[in-house]
């Protein structure tokens, strides 16, 4: 119990400190958010009159508290681009991305575990040995060139989707979907390919364990011992690295969007921040940070329920 | 149970994948077996979805939204001015049916068309007219948001006709400004865009698409499409992508290497009416000398630049006017400096800058200019200068390079507002707010007033030329190109429109073939 109340205060710590380097960061950049407003033609006054009503001549920090509170209460501000508050920029956009990084992450999942379990069962036989080659390949490419290489491959030559066209939830849901497959697919093949070498090398280790002399003692043949013993206790490992794993399938959502035109928080992201439009850009910044530190937080918590070994306190 | 559940999202994937399969075919297939495009019969209505490199910016007001060209080729088909240009480079009545002009050129006096209506059902009165020209002139505020109408000293309405504009000084040219758009008396076109254009404003999803919709009530002949998407892909091999599956239906301003893969498509070749130049910072230590000046230009030759960096489309320039401009090119400034290594290197040491090195910015989100920056460091190089790129985002070039010119030299393409020589060469005064290359030169100044005072066109022009060929002498830039634009579009789309020297995209002529 103490050690989740200690885990929960060092998860708030870090997500305070997210927002307020991603605030000072943008205090860096060079650029000025009234300049990308006014347009070619102004005069110093009128900028100087703009960053008065936006708030920009006060102190950075006391900008970062009133933008905290203002946060806390719900009211991600107004962008300055769109003119409209925050929340609806993101309407619909968090949506898809989210989506899309669940889809991600099953078919990670999905790919994986049996991929792993197969990898070690055929180990002397030829697919073992050719599928760890091509798995350490798969784990070697990007994600944005798997993209381009679906595109081509499942959009242009299979005619399998129409790149570049996507179909919102409102119109069809399968066919979101469907065309929603693709990237995931590309998101996941390189996260599936290190989650396969991983389990295959957890259920390799334990293989040598002694439990497992035990296990054959009794007469069970390699698969069974396989089966019945090492896989659960090889499982540890891989679900911290599962649960982890979201939090990254969701950046390189925001990269593969842009390759399969879908309209999520990726391209708003990175047009934010070139943009200028800080209250979009924070906004996102600390909620993908939130993924990252939430699935931390949980894949520890989770391990200590799991395994006895890890409780502590 | 773990093994069943397991099935279970495999056969759920599956389905999703088959789907996908099913569902993507139709519409990809399409676009290979149907007749060519312009000779196509035209069929009434209907939509097309267009991609474009970048959203739209913050605020649709016609007045203020003078920073991005995107945004005004867009804007040009929902806002009209009392006049507007036609593709043969000439200004033609739009709001106003009649206009005339008093022998000093310093009142214009605009007759207003019956039953002009904006988008919201109202009927355009003079008192819309007036209110729109005195926001956008600033005639109350004392800051115009249109720059070149700062020379508008009243706007009044004599009747509920005739709209009467007096000038501070004679400008012979005043005219080819009348595109500021009309706007409802008391609007404000930031919150919503009424205009009187034949599309009308729908929605916008950020860094998604703008919708725009026919105007059934427009004045003159009006869209022939029913419905335009304008779907936002600013990467442009997804552009590419997009236009090969038959996601979007047109594409323009893209560059010779991205049409390379869009055989199947009708592609278009035009000018984008911008010019390419080294732009170089006259007040950069070593770029003051003009020697130091005239060396860049001796070694780089621009010919050379368009044949690598875009593959020879391009028309080359020697000065800062749109080729396209007709009466105001001067063809003999394109080679006033013919390629010299030993002679850019003979200045440079009469200059003192031997070892000359500098950086030049280019906004690392457009290839053309990227591309071109690759060439001339090259080229300079060989003269024994080290050049060096330094690649910016859009935001920074804007606010550093171009706002607070700390900058050494930079490749980017200026365009122009207006159908004026003006246009093209406002900027290059001394004082000018425009002036982000710090350009000084008195005999410029002087030349280029008395040219917007003279009445005459014949001698106007001439003025106007004299101003381009001190340009080229004082080597205040290295030009290079009037770059190529290719328009690609689906073989079932037709009516795109080039026009000369503005950036516009003119949606109205645009149709589906039958």
């Amino acid at each position: 119990m103490q050690y989740v109340v200690k885990k929960t205060g060092v998860l708030i710590a870090t997500l305070l400190l997210v927002s307020l380097f991603a605030f000072l960061a943008f205090e860096i950049i060079p650029g000025d958010p009234t300049t990308m407003l006014l347009g070619s033609d102004y005069t110093p006054e009128r900028a100087e009159a703009l960053r008065e009503s936006m708030g920009l001549n006060r102190n950075v920090f006391a900008r970062y508290l009133s933008w905290l509170a203002a946060f806390l209460r719900g009211d991600m501000g107004t962008s300055y681009s769109y003119a409209m508050p925050v929340h609806e920029v993101l309407r619909g956009k968090l949506g898809v991305t989210a989506v899309l990084s669940v889809m991600s992450w099953v078919l990670v999942t999905a790919l994986s575990l049996p991929l792993g379990v197969a990898l070690v069962r055929y180990q002397n036989k030829p697919f073992g040995k050719i599928g760890v080659s091509v798995n350490q390949i798969l784990m070697a490419v990007p994600p944005f060139f798997l993209g381009i290489l679906l595109t081509y491959l499942f959009g242009l030559l299979l005619k399998a989707f129409t790149p570049g066209k996507f179909i919102p939830f409102e119109e069809s849901v399968p066919r979101c979907l469907g065309y929603l497959f693709f990237p995931a697919l590309a998101i996941s093949i390189p996260k599936a390919a290190k989650t396969v070498k991983l389990l295959r090398n957890a259920i390799l280790s334990e293989m040598k364990r002694d439990y497992v002399l035990t296990a054959y003692s009794h007469g069970n043949s390699r698969w069974m011992v396989i089966k019945h013993h090492v896989f659960r206790n090889a499982l540890l490992p891989v679900v911290t690295y599962l649960a982890m794993s979201l939090a990254d399938i969701v950046a390189s959502s925001i990269i593969v969007e842009q390759v399969f035109v879908v309209p999520g928080l990726g391209r708003l992201l990175v047009a934010s921040i070139s943009n200028r439009d800080y209250p979009v850009a924070l906004c996102i910044v600390v909620m993908i940070a939130s993924v990252v530190v939430v699935m931390n937080y949980l894949a520890d918590i989770l391990t200590q329920t799991i395994d006895p070994r890890v409780r502590l306190s | 149970m773990k093994k069943r559940f397991l099935a279970l999202v495999l056969a759920v994937l599956m389905t999703a994948a088959l789907c996908a399969c099913g569902g993507g075919k139709s519409p990809a297939a399409q676009p290979t077996d149907t007749p060519n495009g312009s000779a196509g019969e035209k069929a009434l209505g209907g939509e097309i979805t267009v991609g474009i490199a970048a959203d739209l910016d913050t605020s649709l007001d016609p007045h203020v939204s003078s920073s991005s060209a995107g945004t005004r080729e867009v804007l040009f088909n929902i806002y009209e001015g009392l006049l507007k240009p036609d593709t043969d480079g000439n200004l033609i009545p739009a709001i106003a049916e009649d206009y005339t002009v008093n022998e000093t050129a310093d009142t214009y006096t605009y007759k207003l068309r019956d039953g002009v209506r904006f988008h919201n059902g109202k009927t355009v009165t003079v008192g819309d007219v007036v209110y729109s020209l005195t926001r956008a002139a600033g005639l109350e505020t004392g800051e115009p948001l249109v720059a070149e109408l700062k020379g508008i000293a009243s706007v009044e309405a004599p009747d509920d006709k005739t709209v009467v504009v007096k000038l501070k000084a004679p400008d012979a040219e005043f005219n080819a400004y009348m595109y500021a758009s009309i706007i409802p008396e008391g609007s404000d076109p930031a919150a919503e865009a009424v205009g009187t254009g034949p599309f009308r404003f729908v929605s916008r999803t950020p860094q998604d698409n703008v919708v725009l919709e026919k105007f059934a009530d427009y004045w003159g002949e009006g869209a022939i499409l029913d419905k335009v998407t304008l779907k936002v892909i600013p990467d442009g091999q997804t552009m590419v992508m997009s236009l090969r599956s038959g996601a979007i239906d047109m594409a323009e301003r893209l560059s010779s290497s991205q049409i390379a893969d869009l055989n199947e498509l009708t592609i278009l070749e035009g000018s984008s009416n911008i010019i390419q130049a080294l732009y170089l910072n006259n007040d950069f230590e070593p770029f003051r000398d003009i020697r130091v000046r005239q060396a860049l230009c001796y070694a780089i030759d621009k010919h050379a630049v368009i044949d690598l960096a875009a593959d020879g489309h391009g028309i080359p320039v020697g000065s800062s006017m749109i080729s396209s401009m007709g009466k105001y090119v001067v063809p003999e400034l394109v080679d006033y400096y013919k390629p010299d290594v030993e002679k850019a290197k003979a200045l440079l040491k009469e200059a003192g800058y031997e070892k000359l090195s500098f950086s030049i910015t280019v906004p690392s989100s457009m290839p053309a200019h990227v591309d071109a920056a690759q060439v001339i460091v090259e080229q300079l190089r060989a003269a024994g200068i080290d050049a060096s790129i330094n690649l910016v985002e859009w935001a920074t070039w804007y606010d550093e390079t171009y706002k607070g010119r700390k900058f050494e030299a930079t490749v980017v393409g200026m365009d122009t507002h207006s159908l004026a020589a003006s246009g093209c060469l406002a900027r290059f005064q001394s004082e000018n707010s425009k002036n982000f290359i710090n350009f000084s030169n008195a005999d410029y100044d002087e030349t280029y007033l008395k040219a917007l005072a003279t009445v005459d066109e014949a001698e106007q022009t001439a003025l106007f030329k004299q101003c381009e060929t001190i340009l080229t002498e004082q080597a205040a830039n290295v030009y290079i190109q009037d770059a190529a634009s290719f328009v690609a579009m689906q073989k079932d789309v037709g009516g795109y429109q080039f026009y000369p020297a503005l950036y516009i995209m003119d949606l109205s002529t645009m149709y589906r073939v039958k």
